[in-house]
């Protein structure tokens, strides 16, 4: 063990910290690093592949022999199969597979009931017309409150309303204590709605096997995960199967384990000897690949005059479909006295929600937001200076200051104050994630002879620079530029690395990264020394030369002293990496958003988004402004356009594609000044945190407090769309117009 | 080759193909089945519904291949073609992710059919580079980051090339110029970006 000092916090705000240094570990990096690669904005590795078409998808496979595969589809929530006829499709020259699921019920629109394999895709497309479905359709419920209803159809079971562990949190009694005690206690239902993924890229996979070795090229965000599934599934070890994803083309939380296709495709492939292609088509992507849950969150919150937060009580309501997890991060963030939720899933005859950028976290903090705006009108304070009050975060505290600075939050006008019917308005609200550095990834790195340097993990990049990170830090440690270092990612025989889920991805793969560069480096000094004849603790690294007391010499010439034809060292992250005392306990991030709004219309226009959003120590700002950007983006189509639309009658999804299912276009993008706060916090070797979700959390809260301050009336359901715009200012019109008229009454019979 | 052409739309194609039935009072099925049995016309060419022959230009090099009429540009690339730059992500003419050129003009090859370019040029976005060196536009995506993911990329870059051809890059033209190209990730501001700096 060796002691350090390291200087922890922010600028402006830091202290400084004594640190066991466990051997063998890099000591880690704090406010006084002065990196040289790490940290600085490089484009990333694979963008040159990505831009000429060269990056090869799991949909761009085209394997010699690939036949290519389909499912049928129920077009109805709830049914029974009477009778499911695949004669016909077989017969078509070119069918090679095939399945049939004769399930007593489908239980919502877009579960399977039979799947192919054909010669083509066209051949495909004509035997999935061939095959014959007569469906007895059974009462279904699709809408979350009309699951809620007493005689609404079961979906599972004798209960649709269930309660989950965990979803009961808080103390009722010492709520109401701080309620009474209260100026001001406000009740409201804040809803939002069901959100898909939308991946620009489809589920699915190609499979290929050679004698009982399965090689899956499969568009996932977690390779070693849906190796497992995979190998469950088909009843061999995971040892026997190689999942490979060098590109793919989004997930958000929806492309976790094998899905029932992916095993199809495995055994299709399998069975007739031949690779097996199944991507979903968009349909099916909206409809069976997962969804963020509704919610519809009762909400009292009571403050003090002064602004003193007091209590905070949620009772939510959620469909999953026919999953679990529709639970709200509501109450969360600020310092009430006292809180208290009570929150259900309610099954629904739906496809099943997974998990979405942030799962709880966007629509949680859109109704908490709301609601912490609302106590500020009531009592008449600043929303901003309630806020400040009540927030314990240090880093946030900081970064209202410099959101508010950047918006210019001192044009903020009382609400409803702007004349004409184009209205602006100013809203803010605050992101929180958790650090999320998780132990057990391995990174291997090899240094040649030759003076290559090879880094691999069997991890995927989603699409957040994960493969230029490693990069970075690797090129960091060991004092080259950024093109002296080759990583390999994205196949499970190389080491160990989590799913992405939960931002874990760059703060759990850097330290182990890192580590794993340093003792290449230690090595490699070492043989230097020896074929120099001096100490190793004399020699440096640094700008891709070894620099000794009396000579240096080229990177590339040191590795050509090495005994062995290559040194590697393969480092797994854990506790001499990620455990030290941290700065702060969460990740902190707020937002501030300007929109303007045509009251005559309804429309919404998001002007401008300032996003302060703490990174931990800031991997690479060009990268860590694509994530911002992207997470405000996705976070304006949740708050103004998405919602999947299922149809009360029917149960099918009236806008399962891409034209009807309105995502965020060009046209939408407003300006945003995303702004990287590095923190040193310490826990780890590298300070990196995690980046991919907490930007997308407090984007449609602070967009829905905007737009209430621009119109002087409050939406409380997403998405804000213009009839309910339209809406709120008609009701909010009616309310002054019925109390101005009380006062009239009241005026006159004074005078009488 | 005339715009009228490229503006069919395999939507258009199916209703066309369903009024002329109708209208013939042949039955769909008969006529999927029976090429004998359909009528012709002097001077209209009968394609299909088999594999029938197609050239045009693409990426400059001359190319004849078969496809049956129903197959489109998209999957006439990215299949028999072997290229995948080229993305199918809707199938249906929303995203974008299929864009391409045709004699010049951006184009979503999933709703062209692979018959309708017989004698034009098709550009993908292999096409676009030339040997080593980045059009302008790529390079410019590459130093701004103009991607996350990547799987919109080749049709926003195609999109992209046409607008900075055009001079098309303040604000509102790119809005509106890249309003067909669908982004996930939320690339956008780097995209807007790296058009600015590839005009300069
Ligand atoms: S795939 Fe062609 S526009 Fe979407
Ligand atoms: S970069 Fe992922 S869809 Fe555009």
């Amino acid at each position: 063990m060796s002691q350090r000092t390291l200087e922890l916090g922010f600028s402006g705000h830091s202290e400084e910290r004594r640190v066991e240094v466990p051997p063998d570990a890099p000591p880690p990096w704090d406010l006084r690093s002065d990196l040289k690669v790490a940290g600085k904005p490089h484009p990333r590795l694979e963008a040159r592949l990505k831009v000429t078409g060269a990056a090869r998808y799991t949909a761009d496979q085209r394997l010699p022999g690939m036949i290519f595969a389909g499912a049928v589809r129920s077009p109805h929530a709830h049914a029974r199969v009477r009778r499911l006829d695949l004669s016909r499709a077989k017969k078509l020259p070119g069918v090679l597979y095939s399945e049939a699921y004769p399930q007593r019920e489908v239980r919502y629109a877009g579960q399977a009931v039979a799947a192919l394999a054909a010669e083509s895709e066209q051949v495909l497309d004509d035997a999935l017309a061939l095959v014959e479905v007569d469906y007895e359709v059974l009462p279904h419920v699709v809408r979350t409150e009309d699951a809620l209803a007493e005689d609404a159809p079961a979906v599972a079971g004798r209960r649709n309303v269930r309660q989950g562990r965990g979803m009961r949190r808080g103390s009722l009694r010492r709520v109401e204590e701080a309620h009474a005690r209260a100026d001001v206690v406000l009740t409201r239902e804040y809803r939002t709605q069901v959100q898909t993924h939308t991946c620009l890229e489809p589920h699915g996979s190609v499979a290929r096997w050679e004698g009982d070795r399965l090689t899956v090229w499969a568009s996932t965000q977690a390779t070693f995960a849906f190796r497992q599934t995979l190998a469950r599934a088909l009843g061999i070890s995971a040892a026997q199967v190689e999942v490979i994803t060098e590109h793919m083309g989004g997930g958000f939380g929806s492309k976790f384990g094998a899905d029932a296709w992916d095993v199809f495709a495995a055994r299709a492939a399998r069975a007739t000897g031949r690779p097996c292609f199944f991507m979903l088509d968009r349909r099916a992507e909206h409809l069976v690949a997962g969804n963020r849950p509704d919610s519809i969150q009762r909400c009292t919150f009571s403050v003090r005059r002064d602004g003193k937060l007091l209590g905070a009580q949620v009772t939510s309501h959620g469909t999953a479909g026919l999953g679990r997890g529709a639970g709200v991060l509501n109450p969360a963030i600020y310092a009430f006295e006292a809180t208290y939720s009570d929150q259900y899933d309610v099954l629904t005859h739906a496809g099943s929600a997974r998990a979405f950028r942030a799962p709880r976290h966007p629509q949680g903090v859109f109704a908490l937001e709301g609601m912490l705006d609302e106590l500020a009108e009531a009592i008449g304070m600043d929303p901003l200076e309630l806020r400040r009050k009540n927030d314990p975060h240090p880093v946030r505290q900081a970064q209202y200051d410099v959101g508010a600075e950047a918006i210019g939050w001192s044009r903020r006008k009382p609400s409803g104050s702007s004349p004409g019917p184009l209205k602006r308005g100013l809203g803010v609200a605050a992101a929180r994630w958790a650090h999320n550095a998780r132990p057990g990834t391995a990174v291997r790195c090899r240094i040649g002879r030759d003076g290559s340097v090879l880094v691999a993990n069997g991890s995927q990049d989603i699409g957040t620079g994960t493969r230029t990170i490693l990069a970075q830090i690797v090129a960091e440690e060991l004092g080259l530029p950024l093109a002296a270092v080759e990583v390999r990612l994205g196949r499970t025989r190389d080491p160990y690395g989590h799913g992405s889920g939960g931002s874990v991805t760059a703060p759990s793969i850097a330290p182990p990264a890192r580590r794993a560069a340093y003792a290449c480096r230690q090595r490699l000094l070492a043989a230097v020394a020896a074929a120099l004849g001096c100490e190793a603790e004399s020699l440096s690294l640094r700008e891709g030369r070894v620099h000794g007391a009396e000579r240096e010499l080229s990177f590339a010439a040191a590795c050509g002293l090495l005994p062995t034809e290559s040194i590697e060292a393969t480092a797994t992250g854990g506790p001499e990496d990620m455990s030290y005392p941290s700065f702060t306990r969460e990740v902190a991030g707020v937002q501030f958003a300007e929109v303007e709004v045509d009251a005559e219309l309804g429309t919404v226009r998001v002007v401008k988004v300032v996003a302060v959003q703490d990174c931990g120590l800031v991997a690479n700002p060009l990268l860590a402004r694509s994530q911002i950007n992207g997470g405000v983006l996705q976070g304006i189509s949740y708050a103004l356009h998405e919602e999947r639309i299922l149809d009360a009658r029917t149960g099918d999804m009236l806008n399962a594609n891409l034209l009807d299912y309105k995502i965020l276009g060009a046209r939408e993008v407003p300006e945003i000044v995303a702004i990287p706060f590095s923190v040193a916090n310490g826990r780890t070797s590298t300070g990196m945190s995690s980046l991919g979700e907490p930007p997308t959390v407090p984007t449609a809260g602070a967009v829905a407090n905007a737009v209430a301050n621009a119109i002087g009336a409050r939406v409380r359901s997403l998405p804000i769309t213009p009839e309910k715009v339209l809406a709120a200012i008609a009701e909010a019109e009616r309310t002054r117009r019925a109390s101005d008229g009380e006062k009239k009454k009241k005026k006159k019979k004074r005078i009488f | 080759m005339s715009e009228e052409r490229l503006r069919v739309s395999r939507r258009e194609v199916l209703k066309g193909a369903a009024g002329a039935a109708a209208w013939l009072g042949v039955p769909a099925a008969a006529r999927a089945e029976g090429e004998e049995r359909a009528p012709s016309w002097p001077g209209i060419r009968r394609l299909g519904p088999g594999p029938t022959p197609l050239s045009f230009r693409l990426n400059g090099e001359a190319v004849t291949i078969e496809v049956t009429p129903r197959t489109t540009l998209l999957d006439a690339l990215r299949g028999p073609l072997g290229l995948t730059g080229a993305k199918r992500a809707c199938d249906r003419g929303a995203c974008g992710a299929c864009t391409v050129w045709i004699d010049g003009r951006t184009a979503n090859a999933c709703t062209v059919l692979a018959l309708d370019v017989d004698g034009l040029a098709v550009t993908t976005v292999e096409g676009l580079s030339s040997g080593n060196a980045l059009h302008p536009v790529q390079e410019a995506f590459v130093a701004q980051d103009a991607l996350m993911c990547g799987f919109c990329t080749p049709g926003m870059v195609m999109s992209c090339a046409k607008l900075v051809e055009r001079g098309a890059v303040d604000e509102e033209s790119l809005r509106e110029g890249l309003s067909g190209n669908l982004c996930r990730c939320g690339a956008y501001p780097h995209i807007f970006r790296a058009c600015q700096e590839a005009q300069r």
